[in-house]
């Protein structure tokens, strides 16, 4: 297997955020039916794991008001995974009483964001994950963490990996099951691991999974770095997991007029080149982010979709 | 549309301020094939020619050499491909009979000591031909370096590469052409750019083209992009902690220039972004 020989993963999990983070992202609010139909046509493309939506107050975020409506409208295919955003308690119990499988919180290696994104430090997120993941604990649902600003702060400026990897390990001790690393600011990730040198410890003993949403560059960079090393606690790193925007839809809040998330088709080209199994049907991710974007009335972010769709050719 | 000849002029003035040391200022070639670079010699002529930048210039036969050196040109860019289709549909011959076109260059050139620079375009995939071999790009490589060529551009002219060709194209050439000679020249058609570079810089390629704003589409995918922008690139190296001698805010402020003149949007993320730096 030519990714092999490289000392890339032979499996890469793709966890599509369109749906919540991307469409939190964009200004149009979208009708319910077009966010069920988009999820749709997501579950069809061999996508591991969707983001679905954020159990949030409509209040703070209001393209999400209608996440009940969306959690009970959605085709749930076996095999797909349909996380959805629980900040707090009462956003976790009203994700499952919707029907909610799995959750996500957010943390923020940056005291700033903290304070500015959620109105509390990071002490005080942690605990309010704490009670999301007992309870979910209690109930065998699984949850995933995300933090935010791992590589650069709109507030802060440079973060030190060190303090991620607290937090990181913050969670892990608390059962959160994943680590995401979330590049708010999109910078480049080979900035961070080629100057400081340093792995995220992600968790122990275990073939983890580090997720990462930045350009394909960074992507590449950190999954052909990070495979088969060990980490400090005798186990063995590894990159299993992308996170990535259909269309690339979601811009940044921060720095106006800028992108956001990395497109989902630009990230399965890329693997797709080096022979990383995904699972992932491009073409029809191609014709979902076509989809989006024709109901928003938007170009694509996608560098893939903008150069097949004019000609007709796929490669 | 047609760039006026002072917005050219000014474009390459303001970015021989930049601290770039090396600017392709035009190519001599027949206004009637391209109508974009008819005013190469006022151009050659218009520019501020700073100390210790090079200003080289396309010069696809003898008679735009010659040309080009009328004109003042010091230095000059030859293109050869590495897929046999993708040279008849362009200069309609063989690979074999392009290179023997440019001997009469090379052979000019080394008389005046101007030094020649090759390009070897669809080196990652051709448009026509679609997958090309890493032997034969190593092949056409060698051929050019043999013949005089101080430098090998390698251009991935449909984008259409990720890392893994990279490497294995990069490794085949490296057997037959010092890496110190190598080039590349990634275009960022499908958003694998500045991963095909990453991966050419960690195999010791030091050379890298790129084009302000990200200027120059693709004409083989209608809408699609082109050129890797040099902002994003510098803005890359900068974090790498690679020394470029570019300065970031002057090469944002020359983007913003053409595509003001231009009247379109930059295509390069840095400076939409208008990051804090």
């Amino acid at each position: 297997q030519e990714s092999q020989a490289s000392g890339l993963p032979e499996y890469i999990k793709i966890v599509e955020v369109g749906p919540r983070d991307g469409l939190q992202n964009e200004k149009v609010i979208v009708p319910t039916d077009i966010k069920i139909e988009l999820i749709n046509r997501l579950s069809r493309t061999g996508l591991p794991a969707i983001e679905v939506t954020s159990f949030v107050s409509s209040k703070w975020v209001p393209q999400m008001a209608d996440h009940k409506e969306v959690m009970s409208g959605i085709e749930r295919h076996p095999g797909v995974q349909y996380p959805v955003l629980t900040p707090n308690l009462q956003g976790f119990h009203s994700a499952i009483a919707a029907g909610a499988t799995e959750v996500s919180v957010f943390g923020a290696a940056s005291e700033s964001f903290s304070k500015m994104n959620i109105n509390c430090s990071i002490e005080e997120s942690i605990e309010k994950f704490e009670e999301v993941a007992k309870s979910a604990r209690n109930m065998n649902i699984p949850v995933r963490g995300y933090v935010s600003c791992a590589l650069g702060c709109p507030y802060e400026g440079n973060i030190i990996p060190a303090k991620v990897a607290e937090l990181n390990a913050f969670l892990n001790k608390r059962s959160v099951l994943t680590l995401l690393l979330a590049d708010t600011l999109d910078e480049q990730f080979a900035t961070v691991f080629f100057k400081k040198g340093t792995l995220f410890r992600i968790k122990e003993k275990k073939l983890q999974d580090i997720t990462f949403c930045g350009s394909p560059a960074s992507c590449y960079h950190l999954i052909s770095q990070c495979i088969g090393r060990e980490d400090s606690f005798g186990g063995i790193m590894g990159v299993a997991v992308v996170d990535s925007s259909v269309a690339g839809l979601g811009g940044c809040p921060y720095a106006k007029g800028a992108t956001g998330n990395v497109a989902t088709e630009d990230v399965i080209y890329m693997l797709n080149g080096l022979g990383v199994n995904t699972g992932v049907n491009l073409y029809t991710v191609m014709e979902a982010g076509n989809f989006i974007c024709t109901a928003l009335n938007k170009k694509t972010n996608s560098k893939v979709a903008q150069a097949s769709f004019n000609t007709g050719t796929i490669n | 549309t047609v760039v006026p000849t002072p917005v050219k002029i000014n474009l390459i003035n303001m970015l021989s301020e930049t601290g770039l040391q090396v600017i392709e200022a035009t190519s001599f070639v027949s206004p009637k094939w391209v109508p974009q670079m008819a005013d190469h010699t006022e151009v050659m002529q218009g520019i501020n020619k700073l100390p210790g930048i090079s200003y080289p210039v396309l010069t696809p036969n003898l008679k735009g050499f010659q040309a080009a050196v009328a004109a003042g040109a010091k230095e000059v860019s030859i293109f050869g491909a590495a897929s046999e289709l993708f040279t008849k549909k362009n200069i309609n011959c063989s690979i074999e009979e392009s290179l023997e076109r440019f001997d009469e260059v090379m052979t000019a050139a080394r008389a005046a000591n101007i030094p020649v620079r090759g390009y070897v375009s669809c080196v990652l995939g051709c448009p026509y031909e679609g997958k090309i071999s890493a032997a034969k790009v190593a092949e056409v490589s060698k051929k050019m370096y043999s013949m005089g060529c101080y430098e090998i551009s390698l251009g991935d002219t449909i984008g259409i590469g990720t890392p893994g060709s990279m490497k294995e194209m990069l490794t085949a050439v490296m057997k037959e052409v010092p890496v110190g000679a190598l080039a590349v020249h990634c275009h960022d058609t499908y958003g694998q750019a500045l991963a095909n570079i990453l991966v050419a810089l960690q195999m010791g390629v030091s050379v890298v083209d790129a084009s302000v704003a990200g200027l120059g589409g693709c004409p083989y995918a209608q809408g699609a992009s082109g050129n890797v922008a040099t902002e994003d690139l510098v803005y890359m190296l900068n974090g790498l902690g690679i020394h470029s001698g570019v300065d970031l805010q002057k090469l944002i402020d020359t983007g913003t220039f053409i595509c003001n003149a231009l009247n379109r949007r930059t295509n390069s993320k840095v400076s939409q972004a208008s990051c804090r730096l």
